[in-house]
């Protein structure tokens, strides 16, 4: 009996037909990307297109595991990197194919280039680390806020005094002070996501430009990819 | 000493050094008995002086119970259940199995990379993302595969064990089946497909499982021993079973008694009423 007939064969990275349009923001820490895909969301809202939102580590089957291993310090790399992966299929296969199916638009506040750069920051195989994601939906477009480090790590200091464990990278043993260890491990991020424009034709935005200005590029390229066919979805379920 | 050698990518931060214990993976589907015979070489190797750490799936400090919280609600997606499962069996290997074995702990563990592979497979996962997955898992000294020819004959022992058909492992989330029983044939035939496949690829030592106990686990005492340096296990170590000691005994009982927790039961319970 073939198997497909019974289930759903896992589709890899740049194959998924979908009618919807996925969006994702990726940046360090402190690079203004929150924000920005803040902005663009109220606008595609005020146009009337139907948007959902889709954060990371927001998965409830995964929460409180996460919680409670960066609470307890169990983590290793490689669990570290397994258990975000967990909770980004999830938020996949619950928040995010759903709606693209149904021809919505969603937004992603990082994506996996999150983790490609995080775990392979921590010491894990870049291969392995992206063979993890083959599941993931190839974004329609992948915005790269670039923020120059002490730039983005000012913002961070000010905004949060406190960083915590993993944030700061503690549990590398880069070095004993949280601020230089987070500051090496910022570095390593960074250097991570410039290999990855390339590799996955990231849209590199420039963090260091006025709001304003960083979201009309945004939104500029962003109607490139929106049809009136997309807010008639809306006209249909209402 | 074995050397440290690994499926795919080597874990990060691990180091790779020769080991003094031994991993010993017990494998099979649902309902094979791998649970009792863990229990009887445990014993066995404890009482001739071996140190022993068993293991399983979901009995990580990390995912354990995460994974049980999530299948109760029967809510986790095919993919999300995959990851996990990954999660869990990369906590155990990094802070159980090679703990114990650089300590020359012999690792018994029920179940290993290969049930978390068919299961995967048989829900759709692309068999090379899976497989990648388990790069990191360490190559085990031996894997014993014990195997039941037919899916018929697994629910027969199911029935035996007076547990009754549990929802996870009669495949109900693949409504391959109406029913319990229908689905758990349909699962388990998928499953056994599976383990076929995977027993040239990774070397599995096959066990026929459909013998009485005794006879099972005597074969599995030859087979260890090589493993573990066979001059120093004596012949009447090997017979050390030939008379079951009072705890091999308990063991014993323990298969026919059923191995269904309180709690899943109640979720067996849950399903059957929602299921049409």
């Amino acid at each position: 009996m073939p198997l497909s007939k019974f289930v759903n064969v896992m589709i890899s990275y740049g194959y998924h037909r979908y009618p919807g349009r996925l969006f994702v923001v990726e940046g360090t820490d402190g690079s203004g990307k929150s924000t920005q895909l803040q902005l663009l969301y109220q606008w595609l809202k005020a146009e009337g297109y139907p948007v959902f939102f889709s954060e990371w580590n927001s998965s409830p089957l995964v929460k409180d595991t996460t919680r409670r291993a960066k609470k307890r310090r169990l983590f290793t790399p490689t669990t570290f990197s397994l258990l975000h992966a967990t909770d980004f299929a999830d938020r996949t296969e619950r928040d995010i194919i759903p709606p693209l199916k149904a021809g919505a638009i969603v937004l992603a506040d990082r994506y996996i280039y999150t983790a490609y750069a995080r775990d392979v920051a921590r010491g894990c195989d870049r291969a392995w680390v992206r063979e993890l994601y083959k599941f993931a939906v190839k974004p329609t477009v992948a915005f790269f806020f670039r923020a120059p480090l002490d730039i983005a790590v000012d913002r961070i200091s000010s905004a949060r005094p406190n960083l915590k464990f993993y944030e700061a990278g503690m549990d590398m043993d880069w070095s004993d002070n949280e601020e230089e260890s987070f500051k090496i491990f910022q570095g390593k991020i960074l250097q991570e996501y410039d290999h990855m424009v390339n590799e996955f034709g990231l849209t590199v935005i420039d963090g260091t430009l006025p709001i304003r200005s960083q979201q009309r590029q945004m939104r500029e390229i962003v109607s490139r990819y929106l049809k009136e066919k997309l807010k008639e979805k809306v006209a249909v379920s209402k | 000493m074995t050397e440290m050698g690994f499926y795919g990518t080597a874990l990060p931060t691990v180091d790779i050094e020769p080991y003094a214990g031994k991993l010993i993976v017990i494998e099979g589907t649902d309902g094979v008995g791998r649970s009792t015979h863990v229990t009887l070489l445990r014993t066995w190797l404890e009482s001739i002086g071996y140190a022993v750490l068993d293991t399983g799936m979901t009995r990580s400090i990390l995912a354990g119970r995460g994974i049980k919280n999530a299948r109760t609600g029967h809510t986790l997606g095919r993919l999300t259940m995959q990851l996990y499962y990954a999660a869990d069996f990369a906590d155990r290997l990094e802070n159980q199995m090679l703990p114990a074995l650089r300590a020359g702990f012999i690792v018994l563990t029920d179940r290993y990379i290969y049930s978390a592979i068919a299961r995967a497979v048989v829900r759709g996962a692309d068999p090379e993302w899976i497989r990648a997955m388990y790069g990191i898992a360490l190559v085990p000294d031996a894997v014993f595969y014990l195997r039941i020819k037919s899916a018929e004959e697994l629910a027969a022992r199911v029935l035996v064990s007076g547990g009754g058909f549990d929802y996870w492992e009669s495949g109900m989330d693949l409504g391959l089946g109406d029913d319990y029983y229908d689905s758990f044939i349909a699962y388990q035939k998928l499953l056994l497909r599976e383990f076929d496949r995977m027993t040239g690829e990774y070397g599995f030592h096959v066990i026929d499982a459909g013998r009485p106990v005794r006879r099972v686990a005597s074969e599995l005492r030859r087979a260890i021993s090589k493993v573990i340096e066979s001059d120093k296990i004596v012949e009447s170590d090997l017979h050390a079973g030939a008379v079951l000691g009072t705890k091999e005994k308990e063991a014993v009982k323990i298969e026919a008694i059923p191995k269904v927790k309180a709690s899943e039961t109640v979720i067996a319970k849950e399903s059957s009423k929602t299921a049409p």
